[in-house]
């Protein structure tokens, strides 16, 4: 017997029982869907965090304060005793493999520019923060060393702000407001675009860090030369790993945590700031994975149940199959066959379904979903395979019936 | 072989040759630990173009005969020739093929398969061919023609009287250009009429050199056969030759 045959006679079956043949198909079109909606977000996820890391560099450490050491109770993340300019200056010069270190200071204000205003996050940084962040002006030019020391009114704004403030016109040379202190726009900066689909990294204005403390940040600096974070470029091919450690005891010898205390500061690099911010997305793929994982075993079980239905049903054709020179493989192949038939017909049911629900998420939540021939691929092989591990049970069977016993079958 | 005259030392030949050659023959199944001896050794040889009609009270062993010439069991004792092959030997697939080549099975139940048309069915011998049969739709449809039902062929088989059934299952015995036919009780589910409709068809098949193996409990259906083998507890008891009732 051909594939043809088989295929003709599984179609036949099935069109035989159609609804019962939908019903039993149902639990293999959910299976089919949620793994491809699983699929979809976890992949566009992924893309979104790999995406990010390259464009946020991997060769980065970010330093910023953690929990405060307050007897029995701890304070919150930012409560420990701030960083300065002179932690940032050690690390760059007792560090091996350190390329460039920079400050940011970061504060909310509202800029005002002609009858334009604009809230936006204002960065105080020192000069080398483009060199950190690989991160270029498009237009203009940074502010240098010597602004940065005298507290220059300087600021270089970011792409989004430009389009908001200046409406697309030339930003550079002009004068703005900022809480209500003027400056002047001395660059734009490249588009750097969404950050795994979180905060737009454009909407920034880069002003010089020691110009920051002083109007911005005012009261609340509680040591000199106070920063908000550090970052720190390791240079290329450099151990990310050991500079994070040796950061980590130089801060502990500089902020005098004994052995055994728990650090009062954090060092992350990129990947892991990325992928804290993707840990909820995370969980929720992990979820629909195991949705996913039940509910094509379940729809298998299903499948089972019916196939052997159907094998009991069909006794005396099997025998009389067998009877006119059907070999126990042509049987076997035949119930597979039809097995197979039923999962994929599910699968390709639940593959539009589960397309349509990711495009839906996407639209919907906002959430980056990438939909690859891969992820099809194992929506189809996922069903066929269900199909062959739950159709083989019962195919077994019809093919091991005595000929004498199922033609006599009532 | 003389070429002057191959027809006639062929047609001999053959008629030397048993087609069906039983040899001391015996079943014995297991009821749980109890064997139960259903054939106890029983001899014949059924030869060419040979009419047989098989009888016996029900548990006399002519159904298990029946499988057995019909390969669809094999033998616990003895020795079982079917075209010279003998069947013990064969494994599962060999006989699955043996099947396919040389018998066509008729039952009392007709066995087609449902919502499946009458053409459909006759074919289905086919798919199972170990060599592809070119063009099986041609195959099947001159078969209905046989038995008079080509006008039938797109019918299921809820469509068709219980007589126009059993034809089209005799058409699909036919198919596949079997060595010899075996019935069992192919009548026990007709009427009168039709039984005898179905008879005059076997009795056709036999003038044209089919080799025909019917298990009956009608005397009326048994006298259409040339020779009466009759069974009682495993045993052949009576094998006897008659003059068979003409078509007709």
């Amino acid at each position: 017997m051909n594939l043809e045959s088989y295929l003709r006679s599984a179609l036949a079956a099935i069109r035989l029982n159609a609804m019962r043949s939908l019903l039993t198909a149902l639990g293999v079109i959910i299976g089919v869907a949620s793994v491809i909606v699983m699929s979809a977000i976890g992949s566009g996820a992924r893309q979104e965090v790999e995406r990010s890391i390259s464009r946020l560099g991997t060769n980065m450490l970010t330093v910023s304060p953690g929990s405060a050491r307050m007897g029995p109770s701890q304070g919150g993340a930012g409560t420990a005793p701030p960083l300065s300019e002179d932690d940032m200056q050690a690390i760059r010069e007792r560090i091996a493999g350190v390329e460039a270190v920079t400050a940011s200071l970061s504060v909310g204000a509202t800029v005002v520019y002609g009858n334009q205003n604009w809230s936006t996050s204002i960065n105080g940084t020192s000069a080398s923060y483009p060199l950190v962040r690989d991160w270029d002006v498009a237009e203009g030019r940074y502010f240098d060393s010597a602004e940065v020391v005298r507290g220059a009114k300087v600021a270089v704004v970011g792409s989004t702000v430009a389009r908001q403030l200046f409406g697309g016109g030339a930003a550079v040379g002009e004068r703005m407001r900022i809480a209500g202190a003027p400056f002047e726009v001395i660059g734009v900066m490249e588009t750097r675009g969404q950050a795994g689909g979180f905060r737009d990294q454009d909407d920034v204005i880069f002003i010089p860090v020691t110009t920051a403390r002083a109007r911005l940040v005012g009261q609340s600096v509680t040591v000199p030369n106070q920063v908000g974070s550090i970052l720190v470029k390791i240079e290329d091919g450099g151990d990310l790993a050991n500079a994070q450690d040796e950061i980590t005891g130089l801060l502990q010898q500089r902020r005098r945590i004994r052995p055994g205390e728990q650090d009062d500061f954090r060092i992350r690099n990129v990947a892991e700031i990325v992928q804290a911010r993707t840990a909820a997305q995370r969980t929720l793929t992990w979820l629909l994975a195991a949705t996913a994982a039940v509910s094509l075993v379940v729809g298998g079980i299903g499948i089972m149940n019916i196939m052997l239905v159907s094998v009991t049903e069909r006794t005396r054709e099997i025998g009389l199959r067998l009877a006119v020179g059907a070999r126990r493989r042509d049987i076997l192949a035949q119930f597979l066959t039809e097995s197979i038939v039923l999962c994929l017909a599910g699968g390709l049911i639940g593959l539009a379904l589960g397309l349509g629900a990711a495009y839906a998420i996407s639209v919907m939540a906002g959430w980056p979903v990438l939909i690859s021939s891969m992820i099809i691929m194992i929506g189809i092989g996922a069903s066929a395979s269900v199909g062959i591990a739950f159709g083989y049970i019962p195919a077994r069977k019809a093919a091991h019936l005595n000929p004498i016993d199922a033609l006599r079958y009532e | 072989m003389n070429s002057s005259a191959p027809y006639r030392e062929t047609d001999a030949d053959r008629a030397a040759t048993p087609v069906v050659s039983c040899r001391d023959l015996g079943k014995t199944y297991m009821l749980g630990e109890r064997p139960l001896e259903v054939l106890k050794g029983i001899s014949f040889d059924i030869m060419p173009a040979e009419f047989v009609a098989i009888m016996g009270p029900s548990g006399s062993g002519k159904s298990t005969l029946l499988n057995l010439i019909g390969a669809l069991d094999t033998p616990t004792k003895g020795h079982l020739l079917i075209d010279g092959t003998d069947i013990a030997s064969l494994d599962s697939d060999a006989l699955a093929h043996l099947r396919n080549r040389m018998i066509g099975f008729v039952f009392q139940q007709f066995n087609l398969l449902r919502r499946t048309s009458a053409l459909e069915n006759v074919k289905l011998p086919l798919l199972y061919s170990e060599r592809p049969v070119p063009d099986p739709d041609a195959v099947a449809l001159r078969r209905l023609e046989q038995v008079g039902l080509a006008d039938r062929k797109n019918h299921t088989s809820a469509q068709l009287s219980g007589g126009q059934q059993q034809r089209v299952a005799i058409a699909r015995a036919l198919v596949g250009d079997p060595k010899l036919i075996l019935a069992d009780e192919p009548t026990g589910a007709l009427d009168t009429r039709t039984s005898k409709d179905i008879m005059d068809l076997f009795a056709k098949l036999h003038e044209e050199g089919m080799i025909i193996i019917m298990v009956t409990h009608e005397p009326d259906i048994a006298a259409y056969a040339g020779r009466l083998l009759r069974f009682r507890d495993g045993q052949l008891v009576d094998d006897v030759r008659q003059v068979p009732k003409a078509i007709p």
